[in-house]
């Protein structure tokens, strides 16, 4: 038996957790009723995306000029969220690629739900450039086609194109991952499922799976090249979404510090945004077994870290506009903190500088109210900090009678509520007929890390498993 | 020869690699086992060799990174070559420091994908297939060692035997 040491606090808590009851508990959402509470969120999350589909038929049918933007402010909103919920997205891959490779037995309870956060917030995500676009059903001109226009390609020295490459790579391998880690689960609700219809989906869903030894030797091995590639995927990804700005010659964009900052940055937010649905799932879902203030807490100490990274980063590139001696670059920082926009500017230092050290605090990070709380405050101000790169850069640009304001219009305000909308439906459809966590990789480390074998001896655990008759 | 195939049944995976220590050590060949999670340390038992799937996956990263490059060089150097911002794009050395992030994009792609594929494949696990696992629980809590008759020298009762030796919950003969 492999034991790991006595002072590591145990990951699957109770006496009382057996193999069939990590399956019964995973599982008891998705072949129990509908509740009331589902019906009555998704009637509100399906409204909420409703309106915000409204509002993308009317974009596109009146064109990007019913949105706040103007000659000077060419990109806000769209952009923000774009990036916004890229970085969002961040968390899931990370915690199943990266704490796989380090062998982090807790990524176990959290990877499903992150990654399926993943997945639709990359969705999100992807809406805005397209819908920006103006003229959507062009999307397909971003990739390489032949075409009747001198067979022109598109360029592939744009950052632009970079990120198309990107994003869709990270969509559908963070996608493949998913699902493959998926079909064993999916087999066990085949097998248990009494009624016809679900008992055919689940069948789909499974493609057969059986769990023999080589299949299992296989998942392994896939599970952990799927790993090693999708690790630098991860941190690519954000960095070619920082060159979008990086590789101009905006001042306030044109820094070499853009991408391991929006690195931290994003994974600063999706870890947020993972304890803002986990919190809620494992209290609703009754998962606090699997789920503990533990899994709670190391995620914060995530947020520690990448919450400092991200202030030496704003603190680094503030020092940086004054000591480079470039006027415009000290102007573009001067006018963040001090100019019209000085409230995005503070709400950003203070969501994202200060609010997360209050986490060195054990007793706070070990707290739920407090953490949800907190997962709130760093959502917000990430998306205040693409605000603040986007927005604040560009509304004054060299030549100050084309200064301006960029204010939101409602269609702005609708696309983006309507995202929130939209990612809620999917997520919530996910909770419902997809096993929210992992469970049959749970399995694996309940002797190594459960409450109930963790400090058993020897004696006892041969009592309880023995070998022979 | 007996075509009869021996499922010993168990309910815990620490167990049935035991079990299958010991019946290995007394010569028998177990032909497959069926868990619902992956048990560490049995496939050497077992005698499984290590899977060749992360060297497939290499070789469709490397395919990728090949038509990636190529592709480039073709449209930006060969086919179409742009004068934009001035920046030097008219050879593929000069130009190769803006190529790196899709050739990266591109090779991880094609080796997620193509691994995935033979995954899938080489599990012959695909849409709409039925589940092959010899009961249901193997997929819950269950831990099931097949064992072929004619894949031995024993005959069915020596096997038998030397099952229930171990902490065995069932044993279930088929004939196949």
């Amino acid at each position: 038996m492999h034991k790991e040491a006595a002072i590591r606090e145990p990951l699957v808590l109770g006496n009382d957790v057996t193999y069939s009851k990590i399956t019964n508990d995973v599982l008891a959402p998705i072949e129990g009723k509908t509740t009331k509470g589902w019906k009555i969120l998704m009637t509100i999350a399906s409204i909420v995306a409703l309106w915000g589909i409204g509002n993308i038929l009317y974009l596109l049918g009146v064109g990007i000029g019913s949105w706040g933007l103007n000659k000077t402010v060419g990109w806000a909103w769209d952009i923000t969220n774009f990036v916004w919920w890229v970085g969002i997205g961040h968390a899931g891959t990370l915690i199943s690629a990266v704490l796989l490779l380090f062998r982090q037995k807790w990524r176990m309870a959290i990877n499903r739900p992150a990654e399926a956060m993943t997945i639709f917030a990359v969705f999100m995500a992807g809406l805005f450039p397209m819908i920006h676009m103006g003229r959507i059903w062009m999307a397909y001109w971003v990739l390489p086609l032949p075409n009747q226009f001198g067979s022109l390609w598109v360029n592939f020295n744009s950052p632009l194109l970079w990120d198309v490459f990107a994003i869709s790579t990270y969509l559908s391998v963070s996608l493949v991952f998913w699902y493959i880690g998926l079909i064993p689960d999916f087999a066990t609700i085949r097998d248990r499922a009494k009624k016809p219809v679900p008992k055919l989906m689940y069948s789909l869903l499974s493609f057969g799976w059986t769990g023999n030894a080589k299949a299992w030797q296989r998942f392994e091995e896939v599970s952990l090249v799927l790993a090693g590639l999708a690790t630098p995927l991860v941190f690519s990804v954000h960095s070619i979404v920082s060159m979008d700005f990086a590789t101009s010659v905006i001042p306030g964009w044109h820094t070499t510090i853009f991408p391991p900052y929006f690195v931290a940055g994003a994974v600063f937010s999706g870890f947020a945004m993972v304890q803002t649905l986990m919190l809620i799932v494992r209290k609703v879902m009754h998962l606090e077994q699997y789920v503990t203030i533990k899994h709670i807490e190391y995620m914060n100490i995530i947020i520690i870290v990448t919450g400092s990274i991200v202030g030496v980063a704003y603190l680094t590139e503030l020092f940086v506009s004054w000591y480079s001696g470039v006027e415009y670059e000290s102007y573009a920082f001067i006018n963040r903190f001090s100019g019209p926009y000085w409230w995005s500017y503070w709400a950003m230092m203070t969501c994202n500088v200060v609010s997360p050290h209050l986490f060195w605090v054990k007793k706070w990070r070990t707290n739920l109210t407090f953490t949800f709380i907190m997962s709130i405050v760093v959502n917000i101000g990430m998306w205040f900090e693409r605000f603040v790169i986007i927005v604040t850069s560009v509304h004054r640009d060299y030549v100050p009678s084309s200064w301006s304001m960029f204010y939101p219009t409602w269609v702005d305000i609708g696309v983006f509520i309507g995202t929130l909308g939209l990612f809620s439906v999917f997520y919530l459809l996910f909770l419902r007929y997809f096993p929210v966590l992992a469970f049959n990789e749970v399995k694996t480390i309940l002797k190594s890390s459960g409450e109930k074998y963790k400090n058993m001896s020897d004696e006892d655990f041969h009592k309880l498993h023995p070998v022979k008759k | 020869m007996s075509d009869k195939t021996i499922y010993a049944i168990y309910d815990d995976d620490y167990v049935l690699l035991e079990s299958a220590k010991h019946l290995v050590s007394k010569g028998i060949y177990i032909r497959d086992v069926f868990s619902p999670f992956p048990i560490h340390g049995l496939d050497p038992v077992i005698g499984l060799e290590r899977t060749r799937i992360a060297i497939a996956a290499f070789i469709y990263g490397m395919i990728g990174v090949s038509l990636a490059l190529g592709g480039m060089y073709y449209f930006m150097i060969q086919d179409w070559p742009l004068n934009i911002g001035g920046k030097p794009n008219f050879t593929f050395v000069e130009n190769l420091p803006s190529f790196v992030p899709i050739t990266f994009e591109f090779g991880v792609l094609c080796a997620a994908h193509g691994m995935a594929i033979t995954y899938l494949l080489r599990n012959w696990t695909l849409p709409g297939f039925k589940g092959k696992n010899p009961y249901p629980r193997t997929t819950d809590d269950r831990f099931v060692m097949e064992i072929h008759v004619h894949d031995n020298d024993a005959s069915e009762e020596e096997i038998k035997n030397w099952i229930n030796e171990t902490h065995v919950l069932e044993i279930d003969v088929k004939n196949s």
